[in-house]
């Protein structure tokens, strides 16, 4: 890459206005707020932040919201990856139009999830009205926590597992068949072998958007403490009661789990490169 | 022969039954868990007819809040595009110290739950934050205002473009640039006839989901904004509002209207997607 004098300076490699303007943007909007907030929470002392996190109130809300994340990556893991195998292996009717609408919770807001999720399960609608005979609640309740973080997060692994799925070799799978092999061996050796960095990727990216999703909890939860209310909506709950101190303890403790997050999915990117190569 | 012929047959028949079963599963899944909600939602609004409909959504601080969110989308979209493209022109194109960093976290507000995201900003730009002070000070505010909620969809929305471009730039390479220079072509006019036309489906991409994003925030708006009727609320916070004063029709009719906008986003990603695979 040595390139003469005169195509460097083309190829705005000294160009420092861009990379000062490149600073700004990313110090004003992502690295000073970050700062500000870890800084104001160690001010009292990393013991006034224990204390922060350990009410119950809060072990409660951050306990809740890892096992609704984890029970709802199961259930994603399994049907996403069900229905990106089904969009690549089968031909069936609207197929296309289906394949169009895997992205629709990405698209609609959370707001709107919350709401819609509230119109189909809330007791006085059918679905809703005959759940609640049978002595399920939805709404403002621990499975419409989970319905709700499937929906906006349902995308992340089909569409994680979608192109490895397509671009992967028939070869290997009919050999595995003409050896005599059942479906569901090859299934087991062979192609989750091939598609599980894919599938890994996506939970991480579903686990991420759960541990801080807000608005659709916000409206189908009811926030109710000690039974519905998770981390966000915790310390949503504090800053509107003024108590800044009682927010920053979780706030820094799911910045710390999205850290966590982004470093995890850096390594899968390496690994699954290298897992790559190998195969 | 005709027993091994026969024991194929049986074979395949039970595989063609074991595909039919999975098919129907995840389509079943895919229409309960994903369209029925819509469907349950657009009953709902239309329940006590489309006069309350239209009503709901004429309201003076309705119009407000549907206006409010294209005036921030909109001033979102100039400043992520064109900060997006300086970000990703250095970063592709520049070597510094600190590079690493600066790549790894772009992606970090995809990672952080719109409600810390909300709260960093107050602890940065409120009255007696770091910058806030400071602005203050001078007269401005920021906080519980429209620049706060402008900073605050800034930041959810950061990545898209530039994620979205620094692949594309990274592959284009060098040559086409160099020998536009070489041709005698300025800076600038390399710039808008060859860098920029080689990125602009990528681009147009991440302005899709940049306007998507922007109009469905909700949680980090909500905590920097407080949400003053007529003042300080968008189209998210109106359909909370509304939600939460029960006036379920109000709440139902605005979402009809942000989901339809949704979809219609979401098909004009899916053609930008194929124009972005063609070329």
């Amino acid at each position: 890459m040595n390139k003469p004098g005169f195509l460097k300076s083309l190829s705005w490699g000294g160009d420092l206005t861009l990379r000062s303007l490149s600073f700004f943007y990313v110090g004003l909007l992502i690295i000073l707020p970050i700062a500000a907030i870890t800084l104001e929470a160690l001010r009292g002392g990393l013991g006034s932040l224990w204390r922060n996190i350990l009410t119950p109130q809060a072990i409660y809300a951050i306990k809740l919201t890892f096992l609704t994340a984890f029970f709802m990556v199961v259930l994603n893991v399994i049907t996403g990856t069900a229905t990106a195998w089904v969009l690549v292996r089968y031909r069936f009717p609207l197929k296309n139009l289906m394949n169009a609408l895997i992205d629709l919770p990405f698209a609609i807001p959370t707001v709107v999830t919350g709401i819609m999720l509230v119109a189909l399960y809330g007791p006085k609608s059918i679905l809703g009205g005959f759940l609640n005979k049978q002595g399920i609640e939805v709404v403002f309740d621990k499975p419409g926590i989970i319905l709700a973080l499937m929906y906006v997060s349902f995308p992340f692994v089909v569409r994680a597992v979608q192109p490895v799925l397509q671009e992967m070799d028939l070869d290997m799978e009919e050999a595995a068949k003409t050896l005599g092999a059942s479906s569901f061996t090859i299934f087991r050796r062979i192609v989750v072998p091939t598609i599980i960095p894919a599938i890994l990727t996506g939970a991480a990216l579903s686990f991420s958007r759960a541990i801080g999703e807000f608005g659709s909890i916000a409206i189908i939860s009811g926030n109710i403490p000690f039974k519905t209310q998770v981390a966000s909506v915790y310390i949503y709950g504090e800053l509107e009661s003024y108590n800044q101190q009682g927010a920053l303890g979780l706030s820094v403790a799911l910045l710390f789990c999205s850290f966590l997050i982004l470093v995890f999915l850096n390594r899968l990117q390496v690994w699954s490169r290298k897992h790559e190569q190998i195969q | 022969m005709n027993r091994s012929n026969e024991m194929v047959k049986v074979i395949r028949q039970q595989r063609r039954l074991g595909k039919n079963i999975l098919v129907a599963a995840v389509v079943i899944w895919f229409f309960f868990m994903i369209l029925m909600p819509v469907f349950g939602i657009i009953r709902e609004a239309f329940r006590e007819g489309l006069d309350v409909f239209i009503a709901a959504l004429t309201a003076p601080e309705s119009i407000h809040s549907f206006v409010l969110t294209l005036w921030i989308t909109m001033a979102t979209v100039v400043i992520n595009t064109v900060f997006g493209i300086i970000l990703a022109i250095t970063l592709v194109k520049q070597r510094f110290r600190g590079k690493l960093f600066v790549e790894g976290i772009v992606d970090l507000p995809f990672a952080v739950s719109p409600v810390v995201a909300g709260f960093m900003f107050i602890l940065l730009f409120g009255p007696r934050g770091w910058l806030g002070s400071w602005f203050e000070a001078g007269g401005i505010k920021i906080v519980y205002a429209l620049p706060g909620m402008l900073i605050a969809t800034l930041f959810v929305t950061l990545p898209f473009v530039a994620r979205e471009i620094i692949p594309v730039l990274k592959e284009f390479g060098l040559q086409q640039e160099e020998s536009a220079y070489v041709l005698g072509a300025s800076k600038w006019q390399t710039f808008w006839k060859v860098t920029l036309p080689s990125v602009k489906w990528g681009l147009a991409y991440g302005i899709t989901l940049t306007i998507a994003r922007s109009i469905g925030e909700f949680g980090a708006v909500l905590v920097v904004s407080g949400s003053i009727i007529n003042k300080t609320q968008t189209a998210t916070l109106h359909i909370h509002q509304q939600f939460t004063d029960y006036n379920y029709v109000g709440a139902f009719s605005a979402a009809i209207i942000l989901a339809v906008a949704s979809f219609i986003i979401l098909t004009t990603m899916q053609r930008i997607y194929r124009q972005k695979g063609v070329d």
